[in-house]
């Protein structure tokens, strides 16, 4: 049991609990490939983090205008000039496979 | 030398006390000589001196600035041309940066001198700099002990001498909690007042750069040369740059110091209390005044961080598909193959940890629940600061529960270490100016950080409240046994 300063409430391992199914339908989201014994070390671990976001529910938040950003403001805009050059080349040089300007990957269309 | 203070090295460079190759060289062989602390992924001393000679030269010319000629630590999550840029991880270990951060161009506009680039948390996540790919860093104050992080190689490089100064972000407290940790001075801008343009992003709405460094002065040198509004970062705030060394000096008398009553709560280690009201005590002594302000959202700012920096996490992280830049994995049956191998074997525990809740509390069905509650909770917190801020012009609290702990001790357990950054984190969430400064030593002999917050934009005025602090005590140039 984690405790501190600031929680008024022992952290909660429970409340939210992900399971192995889950946590390889999160990964598939996130392209991430994980092994049977990382699912099960995940479902774990993640449930644990969740336990703790499960705190956020102990306060009503009804009507409070949410917060994207410290700074409100909108975005800027600018003129509609050309500001960068090209070096395709520069950045291409640190790709891990290129060929006649473009990048290479797997056959996606038959 | 090496213990002289950037302020002090400016002035040794203009009278030719020192070159800056000399100086650079020496701060090299340093680096060589403790390189078992970690501290640097990347050192390149041809780069380096190349930089110091062409610094010489200005020098010897009249046409030098401040930090002409100074060398500087920059940590590896800024792109620098040319460079080995790792961010800690394994999935950027062969990518050479073939831009410059706009971080990078101001320091090397300003004539300063790029020593190497520090170790990290993999992608900044991380309080100990256990998570870097490149293997821990250690605490010169104690090698068994942790730096703190994710600005770890940054703060151990400045506290063992092994640099004058060094740059650190921070997103939850990775400037401030090394600083603690190492007793340095940290200071985390005002969100939008240094540019996040080619700082690997962790987190977009939380990230700032900002300087490590061992004196207020000298964090306010780093500053003038790291602050202003850059048309490349989009959420870049276009508000006037003062001269932040300009009201180091400025009296504090009648200065009003809010302490937030739930940072003095039971769960503070007694011993980084007791340095922290000795800190508050000698703040009276010249001439503040203490009003005592609450935070009471201040205990759901963790579990608040830790859906919107996942969340922003899981979104920026997904360039990383090995297809323009960095690792790609070797064996793939096909494109999505191909994906998700680069990223299994590219990424870390931890990254692989937050890209998953984040893509989980993003993920239909579950937006409101999570991503919304977080971002409404955010305003909480930030009105919070608001209201504490209308009767008083700084908060002073702990930077850190604890004072530096043992490598090891909470690298399997997340939610341990989260817990880690409870005092730094609602900062972050509402963009105000945070710094951390060396306020003493607990009973284990490892010292304790005091974290000053100020008012949206007010970071001259953290300066000059740390500065006033370092005049009348000397917690700050004390050095680690074995690193004189």
């Amino acid at each position: 049991m984690v405790t501190c300063a600031l929680h008024s409430h022992p952290v909660n391992e429970t409340a939210m609990s992900l399971d192995r199914e889950q946590v390889r339908k999160i990964a598939h989201l996130a392209r991430l490939h994980i092994t049977e014994p990382e699912a099960t070390a995940y479902a774990e671990t993640l449930s644990r983090i969740l336990g703790l976001i499960e705190q956020m529910n102990a306060v009503d938040t009804t009507g409070v205008a949410p917060m994207a950003h410290p700074n409100d403001a909108g975005l800027r805009l600018r003129e509609d000039t050309v500001t960068e050059i090209d070096q395709r080349d520069k950045f291409q040089k640190i790709a891990p496979a290129v060929e006649a300007g473009l990048y290479l990957v797997p056959k996606v269309i038959e | 030398m090496i213990h002289k203070t950037v302020a002090e090295l400016s002035v040794a460079l203009r009278q030719k006390a020192i070159s800056s190759v000399e100086l650079a060289q020496a701060f090299l062989d340093r680096i060589n000589k403790y390189k078992d602390l970690n501290a640097f992924i990347t050192v390149d001393a041809e780069k380096t001196l190349a930089q110091a000679k062409t610094a010489d030269a200005c020098l010897a010319a009249g046409k030098a600035g401040p930090l002409t000629g100074i060398p500087i630590a920059q940590k590896d999550i800024f792109c620098a041309d040319g460079w080995l840029t790792t961010c800690g991880s394994k999935i950027l270990s062969n990518f050479v940066a073939p831009y410059d951060a706009t971080t990078i161009e101001k320091f090397n506009a300003a004539g300063a001198v790029c020593l190497g680039k520090t170790n990290m948390d993999e992608f900044a996540m991380g309080s100990s700099n256990e998570t870097s790919f490149y293997g821990p860093v250690k605490n010169p104050w104690d090698t068994s002990t942790v730096p703190g992080g994710s600005s770890g190689g940054s703060a151990a490089a400045v506290a063992a001498r092994l640099s004058p100064a060094a740059t650190g972000t921070d997103t939850g407290g990775s400037i401030r909690q090394p600083a603690a940790l190492t007793n340095l001075t940290g200071l985390k801008p005002s969100y939008g007042r240094v540019s996040r343009y080619g700082m690997i992003a962790f987190a977009s709405s939380l990230d700032q750069g900002g300087p490590m460094a061992r004196t207020a002065e000298d964090a306010a040198m780093l500053l003038n040369v790291m602050a202003g509004f850059d048309p490349r970062d989009s959420t870049s705030v276009e508000e006037p740059v003062p001269d932040y060394n300009k009201d180091l000096n400025r009296d504090i008398k009648g200065l009003r110091i809010g302490l937030p009553k739930e940072y003095f709560s039971a769960g503070l280690s007694k011993d980084v209390g007791n340095v922290i009201e000795a800190a508050i005590a000698e703040y009276k002594k010249l001439g503040a005044r203490v009003v005592e302000v609450s935070l009471p959202n201040s205990n759901l700012a963790i579990p608040c961080y830790y859906v919107l920096a996942p969340a922003e996490a899981s979104s920026n992280l997904s360039r990383f598909d090995g297809v323009r830049y960095g690792y790609r994995a070797k064996d793939y049956t096909d494109l999505l193959d191909m994906y998700c191998k680069t990223r299994a074997e590219g990424f870390g525990a931890e990254v692989k940890r937050r890209i998953m809740i984040g893509a989980y509390a993003l993920s239909a069905g579950y937006y409101d629940a999570y991503y919304l509650k977080a971002q409404q909770l955010r305003r909480l917190i930030a009105e919070d600061f608001k209201k504490a801020f209308s009767s008083c012009d700084v908060i002073m609290g702990p930077t850190s529960p604890t004072t530096a702990f043992k490598i090891g001790a909470k690298s399997d357990d997340p939610v341990a270490m989260y817990l880690s950054d409870i005092y730094t984190i609602s900062v972050n969430l509402a963009g105000l100016p945070g710094m951390s400064i060396p306020a003493g030593f607990a009973a284990d002999g490892l010292p304790v950080g005091l974290q000053l917050i100020g008012r949206y934009f007010d970071e001259s005025r953290l300066l000059n409240v740390s500065h006033r602090y370092q005049q009348v005590t000397d917690w700050h140039k004390r050095i680690p046994k074995g690193f004189n």
